[in-house]
């Protein structure tokens, strides 16, 4: 294993009620977090692949936590999102590193199709920084009921060497989604953005 | 007698796997449950609140069931407990008060003969606010080791009328515990408190 990990957190949150009115049935969507070590906190390196490789072995353990926490079939799963922060001895880029090269493929893999472009968000910040994970539908972007965030915030991390790697997946899109646009029946399911 | 509205229902679990020290082969799980309800005497002052200790009740059991299922499924690997309440805006502390009894209830049902008290925390607050939840051993209140405190809290509540019940359990000590003090082997198992 690449990766050291200090902690995974795994959350699921359901709504049964938005603006006085019932969902039914719930809306639901799961985040997996994991905390790890920096290893280039504190000194600049021009090869960042073994954080890629990191973001790899990332993409293939934090989607599995988040699935079976979700607790249905991966192929039910709808948006999905990725987002890291780096402490403060770190650099924006190292979240780059993890997150952009290669963490996508085995988070695909496990969704299955899962065409469209995974949205992201980065930032450096201290212990606590509240992390907002932006959410899009897995198959194509321009679906305008997954348009959606999720906030989670460790209270201990990132300490300075530190990394902060979050994705969340849901199984629906927000609750009373009603503003038009693509709607998840009408994927044409090619390109990941229609 | 007031129906118990849930808006939204959120379950947390941290693997802790090391804080610096020996990496651990069997992560330390720390669960949270959160449930928003509508708080049925927000905004007025009612004198008599104590039948809604008894309407909390279900949805005490059912949130207890979903942080055992959440940290594997058997309750006999728990070995701490705590509880909590926030209260929104227009609601007063006593409200959050009524939660210790079927708080309490819940686990202790689930759990089977845990002694020691269940150590709690409340607070009035916005949404977004966070909330230390005090946890301790589940037979014997001064066991050392499993001294512990989980931070909770949900970006989009409690609203003023609304209040966040809180239950949480770990299965285990600290991750490296080793501030002495009574061991959890050690435990006489007869009041609660050794």
């Amino acid at each position: 294993m690449n990766a050291e990990i200090r902690r995974i957190i795994t959350i699921v949150e359901e709504v049964r009620d938005e603006g006085g009115r019932l969902v039914h049935p719930p809306t639901r969507r799961a985040a997996a977090v994991a905390v790890i070590h920096n290893p280039f906190a504190g000194r600049f390196m021009d090869d960042l692949s073994a954080l890629s490789d990191i973001g790899e072995e990332l993409g293939d353990i934090l989607p599995r936590r988040a699935v079976a926490a979700l607790g249905i079939s991966a192929d039910r799963v709808e948006s999905f999102g990725k987002a890291a922060a780096v402490g403060a001895d770190g650099e924006l880029e190292h979240a780059a590193a993890i997150l952009h090269p290669k963490l996508g493929a085995p988070f695909r893999a496990i969704l299955g199709k899962a065409a469209a472009l995974i949205p992201s968000a980065k930032k450096r910040g201290g212990m606590g920084v509240p992390l907002d994970i932006p959410l899009g539908h897995k198959d194509a972007a321009k679906v305008r009921s997954h348009f959606d965030g999720m906030e989670v915030r460790i209270p201990d991390a990132p300490r300075d060497n530190e990394i902060v790697v979050a994705i969340a997946i849901t199984g629906s899109g927000r609750p009373h989604p009603r503003i038009g646009g693509l709607s998840k029946d009408k994927i044409v399911g090619i390109d990941g953005v229609n | 007698m007031p129906d118990v509205v849930v808006r939204k229902l959120v379950v947390q679990v941290e693997e802790v796997f090391h804080e610096g020290g020996p990496i651990r082969p069997e992560p330390v799980k720390r669960g949270s449950v959160l449930a928003v309800i509508a708080n049925p005497y927000a905004g007025r002052y009612v004198e008599d609140i104590q039948p809604f200790m008894e309407d909390l009740k279900p949805l005490g059991l059912e949130m207890a069931s979903k942080l055992v299922d959440a940290l594997g499924g058997d309750a006999s690997v728990v070995e701490g407990y705590g509880k909590g309440a926030i209260v929104g805006g227009g609601g007063e502390l006593e409200h959050g008060a009524l939660w210790h009894n079927p708080g309490g209830y819940a686990m202790r049902e689930l759990l089977g003969g845990a002694k020691a008290i269940v150590p709690s925390s409340k607070k009035v607050g916005g949404p977004g606010v966070r909330i230390d939840i005090p946890i301790t051993h589940v037979n014997a209140s001064y066991v050392r080791s499993h001294f512990d405190a989980i931070e909770v809290g949900i970006n989009d509540a409690p609203r003023n009328n609304e209040m966040v019940l809180v239950l949480a359990m770990t299965t285990g000590a600290r991750v490296h515990a080793r501030a002495g003090g009574l061991q959890a082997q050690d435990i006489k198992g007869e009041d609660g408190l050794r």
